[in-house]
């Protein structure tokens, strides 16, 4: 192994860190505030993927039409536990939220598609698409749940999971797809190739995770999230629905998949099932950093993206496997230096 | 403005098998001090966390001549309901000035900024910490930022539970020199305690909760002036106002 190598490997390491951290963030970010362990945000990572590439095509995305499948369940489900406490706000705001906004959706991708109007619309559009899911998930599956156990939730969020990759499965069919480029081309650093994409994955990554830094600390909402994620009693008692405060959360980490998927889908071959892989990678880092700290969980995302180049180096068909033992060390040493974690079952 | 701004009716509050308020009825009238007194475990705090809409109830609340039973805590807060907690549950790792803005966060920009400096000027201590952290303040600071991110939300009625409670007495004087401000300011303030002497000096009028049930009830002097009363409570609030 030269030098050279290992440049490489380390370019490799922090691109796919760099995905991992922004995985692991969301994680992060959803499990504060509604104490649920996201497995599904790998879904809405290759589905960004997979939507991106049918625009690029020139083909309408399946996503339209699961988004509206996804936006008459969870528009009914509402409907139905406002059964006896009948709100015609309440239903008219979710009949926007779950019915028309997916359906204009729907149909400005069906007459946008074919036009092939370029990279940056297309993925404009594929966020546009994947974003709205996240807060129906939390509407459908989550919120009668939500004084539910932290294992009850995390059990709904592996039945989301499954439902997902098979509904990914019925959607987008078995094929892997690539996406292109951000920017095209590489150019030479010494004697390491940088490929544009790598430089765009970092790019994308820091602005993405500084925007989000602005929002919790700046805007009254990214507050209330925070609020929520450090007294829930307290951030009712202000004012801030629980419920409204899951479905940003949500949002926000279905925003960050989407962005996700389209950094990833130029960098491998993205199938319906490939999101659970780049989950638990992300999964991995934010356990290393206790479930709390971000900044801490992109450092471990990074460590996360190194054990897994220099594995695939040395022993590739075992990369996946040490990524997941190189957990183990890390539990042992948490559960020595931080002693007794209190439960916690509200 | 005969009409009360808070009104109860056969109230219960039931935990798992457990009935911690039964039939509780009380009125709170307009700009007027209110307090709840009783021993530990009488209820005096379930009774607030279900005005709040914390806790469910059975029974009747209405607020400014509505019924507010169904209507979820967030919005009661948006009408101007508020409590302040036995806890305070105040967002420890977050500054004070953040506390305090999403006090308001039912509120517009502009109420908010507005209603910030008439807190800051009523808690100069306030301003002072506002960069702290609201985890690393005194609990006299505690309890006057949960009192200042209550008035944030510009509430028409405040419920203050135990404000005294573990704060020492030149502090527990200024929480009470503030409530009375307030209700100067035209806010209603339902008052629970276990410091019953003090309460009931500040108080217009009173409620005595004995086992989840009112057990007397009348002007504030007179309840101050029952000796059976006075025997029962006023022995243990501890110390003069």
């Amino acid at each position: 192994m030269d030098s050279t190598i290992v440049l490489f490997l380390v370019q490799d390491a922090i691109i796919n860190g760099a995905i991992y951290a922004l995985v692991a963030v969301a994680l992060l970010l959803v499990f504060a505030v509604t104490r649920i362990i996201l497995v599904p945000q790998g879904e809405f990572v290759a589905f960004a993927a997979l939507t991106l590439a049918a625009l690029h095509a020139g083909r309408a995305p399946p996503t339209v039409w699961l988004l509206v499948a996804l936006g008459v369940l969870t528009f009914v489900s509402v409907a139905w536990r406002q059964r006896r406490f009948f709100d015609a706000r309440t239903l008219a705001v979710a009949a926007l939220a779950n019915l028309a906004l997916p359906i204009a959706l729907a149909l400005l991708a069906q007459a946008m598609a074919p036009l092939k109007l370029g990279l940056a619309s297309e993925i404009l559009l594929t966020i546009a698409l994947v974003t709205p899911m996240g807060p129906m998930i939390y509407r459908l599956a989550f919120e009668p749940l939500a004084e539910a156990s932290v294992l009850v939730l995390l059990i709904a969020a592996f039945g989301v999971h499954f439902s997902l990759t098979g509904l990914g499965l019925a959607f987008f069919g078995p094929e892997g797809v690539s996406t292109p480029a951000l920017i095209q081309g590489s150019f030479m650093i010494g004697a390491l190739v940088v490929t544009g994409q790598s430089l765009a994955v970092v790019l994308a990554t820091v602005a993405l995770l500084a925007a989000l830094g602005w929002f919790f600390r700046a805007t009254l909402f990214g507050k209330a999230l925070r609020a929520c994620a450090s007294n829930r009693l307290g951030a009712r008692l202000v004012g801030v629905s629980t419920s409204m405060a899951g479905r940003i959360a949500f949002g926000v980490a279905a925003l960050i998949g989407a962005i996700s998927g389209v950094l990833v889908g130029a960098i491998s071959t993205i199938y319906y099932d490939s999101g659970f892989l780049i989950g638990l990678k992300g999964f991995v880092a934010a356990i290393i950093a206790g479930l709390s700290s971000y900044a801490g969980a992109g450092v471990a995302a990074i460590a996360v993206g190194l054990v897994e180049s220099f594995s695939s180096f040395w022993a590739s068909a075992y990369k996946e496997a040490l990524v997941f033992a190189a957990i183990i060390p890390v539990l042992v040493w948490r559960s020595l230096v931080v002693g007794h974690i209190e439960e916690d079952e509200e | 403005m005969s009409e009360p701004l808070l009104s109860v009716r056969d109230m219960c509050v039931a935990y798992g098998g457990v009935e911690a308020v039964r039939g509780v009825t009380i009125d709170a009238k307009r700009g007027s001090i209110v307090t709840v007194i009783g021993a530990n475990g009488a209820g005096k705090t379930t009774l607030l966390n279900a005005i709040m809409g914390v806790l469910p109830s059975a029974g009747a609340v209405s607020f400014d001549g509505a019924g507010i039973d169904r209507t979820p805590l967030e919005a009661r807060v948006a009408r101007g309901l508020c409590l302040v907690p036995e806890r305070r549950e105040l967002f420890s790792n977050m500054s004070v000035a953040d506390n305090l803005e999403l006090g308001g966060f039912r509120r517009s920009a502009a109420e908010r900024a507005e209603t910030l400096e008439q807190i800051y000027a009523r808690f100069p201590r306030l301003k002072e910490r506002r960069a702290q952290e609201a985890g690393t303040l005194s609990g006299g600071e505690r309890q006057m930022l949960a009192m200042g991110r209550a008035l944030m939300a510009r509430p028409r009625l405040l419920m203050l539970d135990e404000p005294s409670l573990g704060l020492a007495p030149r502090i527990v004087r200024d929480v009470f020199d503030i409530i009375v401000d307030l209700r100067r300011d035209g806010v209603t303030i339902l008052l629970v305690e276990q410091n019953a002497r003090a309460a009931l000096q500040i108080a217009d009028y009173a409620y005595v909760l004995e086992l989840g049930q009112v057990s007397a009830s009348g002007a504030a002097v007179d309840i101050a002036a029952d000796p059976r009363l006075v025997e029962s409570y006023l022995g243990l609030g501890g110390g003069d106002y």
